[in-house]
């Protein structure tokens, strides 16, 4: 690109290398106009929680990776990996070097359940282990202690589901996926033998995906039950089913149902559906070693009842606990954040500060909508944000600006190690290479160290031909 | 397995599943919109966006709809690749309310 092109260019900032930036990409690569686009990811690499959040025996939820790939390879398109807005770069300076800031950072920090105990070792964010099992850099020295025979999993969505497939799946069929080996080779020593989902609302309200449900059901070795008392409905939730625009509800309750039928068999590991229950208090000495729960009756009208505690409570022995109730964004320094629900305030995906839109500033993705939704409800929500920006063009585009050469002078300056797309496409081929010895799609590398190294190497040794 | 386009986007092609389809795996010709399951990665985001509950994996589709799977295979391949949600069929409204959504 000439220097005249270049300046005459529409700027724009992409924070976040996950489905809702690479969307909002493609949303402003496919609009006609002479835009730039400079995503920045504080990891080393792309592709958020496609890479570190889809579970490793889900592969062909991964093949995202290709439309991202492609969006990638578009001219206009530059990868600024290793870099943090707010830390090596600010929100200030990106309005200066670039017409419009798009941030897509997601919803990394877990929710807590706020109760006593939660600190206690063998308490943790299910986010942690998901990490951990998908190599992600920062995860990876976390340990998790496998030789507990109960575990508890707190909260019933999908990625509940993804760490209790992980946990009670027979380990070899983890072997040949891109499961960090740190993490294969800890599972292979697992002594998880009964594994408690528990949800505070009941079995019509759970938030798995029928299909991610129906696969509980299906893992070898393993006997997925409940007690079929647990099934009794209210009519709000009787009402709940009949309404058409329940897409899980009818075939979770089908799959509940077939569940509580099943009788455990000898030496399986088991996975119990618990519903109407909320933890109170972990309880432990140095470990945690039983869960206190309370009961709850469900109140309020249809689709909007809530879990209200009764006086009755439990007790669950249980040595590990992972709760999965949600994610919150992470405030960025410098831009509004509304921290009762854990996103940035937004119109349409316009940045609000008060009541106002900032110019030239957008949120897409979890850190607009919250931690809801699947891969693809991305695309949507980051094109509505990308179509309010290109209509606020003749605000934002004031003058010329210098884009992703000033973004490289200003880090160069200031000494931060960056990795560009072509860097990226090193280490993916390096990752690809090292898998194949253990007949693996990839063996990741899990430490930015590493990355770095690789990245380098394979550099030197080709400037040295 | 995949996901397949039923009988009941015959007159409206919505086009919403189109919007949340991570992959671009839709493609439409003037009736309907079908998915290639080459491309498709079995998400299934595109099953409750459809208006009309046209969309079904392949493992919870009626008996009645089976023929559609190869017509979804088959045709997804000799149409172009739809991007973004287009203006429903004039049809579709009233095959809306005929199929009681």
């Amino acid at each position: 690109m000439i220097a005249s092109e270049n300046a005459a260019a529409i700027h724009v900032a992409i924070a976040g290398a996950g489905p809702s930036g690479f969307y909002a990409a493609e949303a402003l690569l496919r609009s006609g106009l002479p835009v730039r686009v400079d995503m920045i990811e504080r990891l080393p690499t792309p592709f958020g929680l496609v890479r570190s959040g889809v579970a490793p025996d889900h592969p062909k939820l991964k093949e995202a990776i290709r439309v991202y790939d492609r969006i990638a390879r578009t001219p206009g398109f530059s990868f600024f990996g290793n870099v943090r807005v707010g830390r090596d770069v600010s929100v200030a300076e990106l309005q200066l070097t670039h017409h419009a800031v798009v941030f897509a950072c997601g919803a990394e920090v877990d929710r807590r359940l706020e109760i006593p105990g939660e600190n206690l070792p063998g308490s943790h964010a299910a986010t942690e282990f998901v990490g951990w099992f998908n190599g992600h850099p920062d995860y990876r020295e976390r340990t998790f202690d496998l030789s507990r025979e109960v575990v508890a999993i707190v909260g019933q969505g999908n990625v509940a589901a993804d760490v209790c497939r992980i946990l009670a799946k027979p380990v070899h069929e983890l072997r040949t996926t891109d499961i960090a080996e740190h993490a294969f080779e800890a599972l292979a020593q697992s002594k998880v033998r009964e594994i408690h989902i528990i949800g505070r609302r009941g079995p019509v309200q759970a938030k798995f995906t029928t299909k991610e449900l129906r696969e509980l059901g299906e893992m070898a070795g393993c006997t997925t039950c409940l007690d079929a008392a647990e099934l009794a409905l209210n009519p709000q939730s009787e009402a709940e089913l009949t309404e058409r625009s329940n897409v899980n509800g009818p075939g979770n309750l089908a799959l509940f149902r077939v569940f509580a039928s099943r009788k455990v068999g000898d030496g399986q590991r088991t996975v119990r559906f618990r519903f109407h229950l909320s933890p109170i208090a972990l309880i432990g000495n140095g470990h945690v070693e039983k869960m206190i729960l309370t009961r709850n009756h469900l109140e309020g009208p249809p689709f909007r009842q809530v879990a209200r505690p009764t006086q009755q409570q439990i007790e669950l022995p249980c040595g590990l606990v992972f709760r999965s109730i949600g994610h919150r964004g992470a405030p960025i320094p410098d831009l509004p954040f509304d921290e009762s629900c854990g996103t940035v305030p937004h119109t349409g995906g316009r940045v609000l500060e008060g009541s106002s839109a900032v110019p030239g500033l957008y949120v897409t993705g979890w850190l607009k909508r919250g931690s809801t939704g699947i891969i693809g409800t991305n695309r949507a929500d980051s094109v509505e944000t990308v179509q309010n920006l290109l209509a606020d063009l003749s605000k934002i585009y004031d003058r010329d600006k210098q884009g992703g050469e000033a973004l490289r002078q200003l880090l160069e300056a200031r000494a931060v190690r960056f990795l560009n797309y072509q860097n990226w496409q090193t280490i993916d081929a390096a990752e690809i290479e090292r898998g194949k010895q253990n007949e693996k799609p990839r063996e990741k590398f899990t430490t930015v160290q590493e990355m770095f190294a690789v990245s380098e190497q394979i550099e030197q040794s080709r400037r040295s031909r | 397995m995949a996901h397949v386009v039923t009988d009941n986007c015959h007159l409206c092609r919505f086009t919403d599943c189109v919007s949340v389809c991570p992959v671009e795996c839709f493609h439409a010709d003037e009736e309907r919109t079908y998915i290639d399951p080459d491309v498709c990665i079995d998400c299934g985001a595109c099953i409750p966006a459809c208006p009309v509950h046209a969309i079904y994996e392949i493992i919870d589709m009626p008996d009645d709809q089976r023929h559609w799977v190869a017509v979804n295979a088959e045709r997804s391949h000799e149409w172009p690749v739809v991007y973004a949600k287009q203006d429903p069929l004039p049809t579709a409204e009233a095959r809306r309310a005929q199929l009681g959504f």
